[in-house]
């Protein structure tokens, strides 16, 4: 593995030249930490209400205004960030833990077992997932967590594809017969020889991941069943800001702006992270 | 060709089959009786409804009469709207759904194959990238704010266009299914744009061009049926994004069609009508999946030959 540290920095040269792709990655790394500043940071408590006011447009107190029942709508977007992300990061985990498991296990044993799990694989692409997740908040109601773990298990099907084509390329070669030869275990070879070598293509596909995922929250969210209130996600404020967009249009436009802002950071960075690891691929 | 056809159909059998079951004993789970109400009912009228409805049988027996009720196009009551079955809501509401759907893929199709190949030709100038720039707006920004910003420009804004509505008034099938199909568009755009890409390098076209034929035909006959399969395997999971993008599309418009019944089910806890549904899509969404494997299938001839 001498040649992995040229390999990471090598993308991190081509990364750094990309500007969409830094100024994506600045983007998020702005928003990531106003996300877990934002009870220093906001101005206002995300539920506080200065009912008197009622929806406000954007003044010098509050400068993305108020919604109908006083509250400002800045901090609330801030604070909205944290249940954003924390979805697009989390979900993204739990798929990403499914995903490479499942794509090493019938890369690496191959035969009968690999064909049954990808099979599985084809079939649950074909099922309309997004119906499963909404039955799911339906009938166990909608918890944060339950909400993680559903999106996760719908998001990790490509991600499988991937690591087991990758797994496929990589278990003929001569490191991984000598480590079978010398008797290393099944998961020891997983972890310490397999896994370091597939990163690249893993890191690249969990980026374009998580924007997916946030989409999906906001969407369930949007419709009324995802994050519930008094929780804000930037999923719900754009439900309430079309409620009230005839009167209060900035109620929708400001969490709109946000919510495209980040979806663009993350996919440019996702874009330009896998142009710098894989200088093979085009843009599709 | 023909036996991977019947391979295929006789795989999605027991696919739905398993659907169907999970669903069905996933919906069991949830917690509460389709009765409970603020209002408590007698035990006798709760008996009876429950004779009604069936819910007295054992699991098994309520399983088998659901099963074989749906093979025979019955999807029982509805929970929330009595006298009405889901089959009825579902004759109701799909048409609708199904004509916002194939507008919404038309707008798609014909604007993300046109700016696709365009910017394929053209690639690198600014036909290339214009387009291009629009299908990330269009990949970036959700359905669910496109439509109110939509809205709010030319149904608010403007008053050009109706701001909700299905058939009532002049153009208010306009906004829904523009809404609707312009992330798609974005898609098949940039789909249509490197199938081209990768087609336009070969061989073949090159030998096209050298025996003399015009470029529209070399673009027309020879080089987009290779280059838009991308596009034609596309189609079928993009019929389940339809999906989810209908119930988004007719909550934002108020259409009366299935996506919005389904949304409605969902938050209301009509629990047969979700079950219904969720079995009607799966079965809609796998069949689109197979005719698009099947049409990709087709149009390649390198496995037409094989097969």
């Amino acid at each position: 593995m001498s040649n992995s540290a040229s390999l990471w920095s090598d993308a991190l040269y081509r990364l750094t030249r990309n500007k969409a792709a830094m100024v994506g990655g600045s983007i998020l790394i702005i928003l990531i930490l106003c996300a877990i500043a934002a009870p220093w940071i906001a101005p206002y408590p995300y539920a506080y209400q200065d009912l008197d006011l009622g929806a406000a447009p954007p003044s010098a107190q509050h400068i993305l205004g108020t919604d109908i029942l006083g509250r400002d709508l800045f901090s609330r977007i801030l604070y909205g960030a944290r249940v954003s992300l924390l979805v697009g990061f989390v979900a993204t985990g739990v798929a990403l833990v499914i995903g490479v498991s499942w794509g090493i296990v019938a890369g690496f044993f191959g035969g009968t077992i690999d064909s049954v799990m990808m099979r599985i694989v084809d079939i649950l692409y074909g099922l309309p997932f997004i119906i499963f997740v909404i039955l799911l908040m339906v009938i166990f109601g909608s918890n944060l967590w339950l909400l993680f773990g559903a999106i996760g298990a719908v998001e990790w099907l490509t991600m499988s594809r991937i690591v087991r084509g990758q797994v496929i390329g990589l278990k003929n070669q001569e490191f991984v017969l000598a480590a079978k030869a010398m008797g290393v275990s099944n998961f020891s070879m997983f972890r310490r020889h397999l896994l370091p070598n597939i990163l690249g293509p893993i890191a690249v596909y969990a980026t374009l991941t998580i924007p997916q995922v946030m989409l999906l929250e906001s969407f369930l969210s949007f419709l009324g069943l995802g994050i519930q209130p008094p929780m804000s996600s930037w999923g719900t404020l754009i439900k309430d800001g079309v409620e009230s967009m005839e009167e209060y249009s900035w109620l929708l436009v400001y969490p709109g702006i946000t919510f495209t802002i980040t979806l663009f950071a993350l996919n440019f960075f996702g874009d330009g992270l896998r142009d710098a690891l894989d200088p093979k691929t085009t843009d599709s | 060709m023909f036996k991977v056809f019947i391979k295929r159909v006789l795989m999605a059998i027991p696919v739905l089959l398993a659907v169907a079951t999970m669903t069905f004993f996933l919906i069991k789970l949830a917690p509460g009786g389709p009765f409970d109400a603020e209002k408590a009912v007698s035990p006798q009228v709760l008996k009876n409804l429950n004779e009604v409805y069936n819910l007295d049988a054992s699991q098994w027996e309520q399983y088998t009469d659901y099963m074989s009720g749906i093979v025979r196009g019955d999807f029982g009551p509805s929970f929330k709207y009595p006298g009405r079955s889901v089959t009825e809501m579902i004759g109701i509401g799909l048409p609708i759904t199904f004509e916002l759907a194939i507008y919404a893929i038309l707008i798609a199709l014909v604007i993300g194959v046109f700016a696709g190949v365009l910017a394929a030709l053209k690639r690198n100038t600014l036909l290339d990238f214009i387009p291009m720039a629009i299908a990330m707006i269009g990949i970036c920004v959700p359905t669910f704010l496109m439509g109110p910003l939509l809205v709010l420009i030319f149904g608010i804004n403007l008053e050009w266009l109706p701001v909700a509505g299905w058939g009532q008034l002049a153009g208010d099938k306009i906004l829904p299914s523009v809404t609707l199909g312009f992330a798609y568009a974005a898609y098949i755009a940039r789909l249509s744009r490197g199938g081209m890409l990768e087609v336009l390098n070969q061989d073949f076209i090159r030998t096209a061009r050298a025996k003399g034929l015009s470029e529209t035909m070399v673009v027309i006959k020879h080089a987009m049926q290779g280059g838009l399969i991308p596009v034609v395997s596309f189609l079928g999971p993009a019929i389940a994004g339809l999906l989810a993008g209908s119930f988004v599309v007719e909550t934002i418009f108020q259409i009366p069609g299935l996506g919005r019944f389904y949304v409605e089910a969902a938050l209301n806890r009509d629990y047969t009508m979700i079950l219904g549904t969720t079995i009607f899509f799966s079965a809609m969404i796998v069949f689109f999946n197979l005719l698009s494997d099947l049409a990709a299938l087709w149009l390649n001839p390198r496995s037409r030959d094989v097969s």
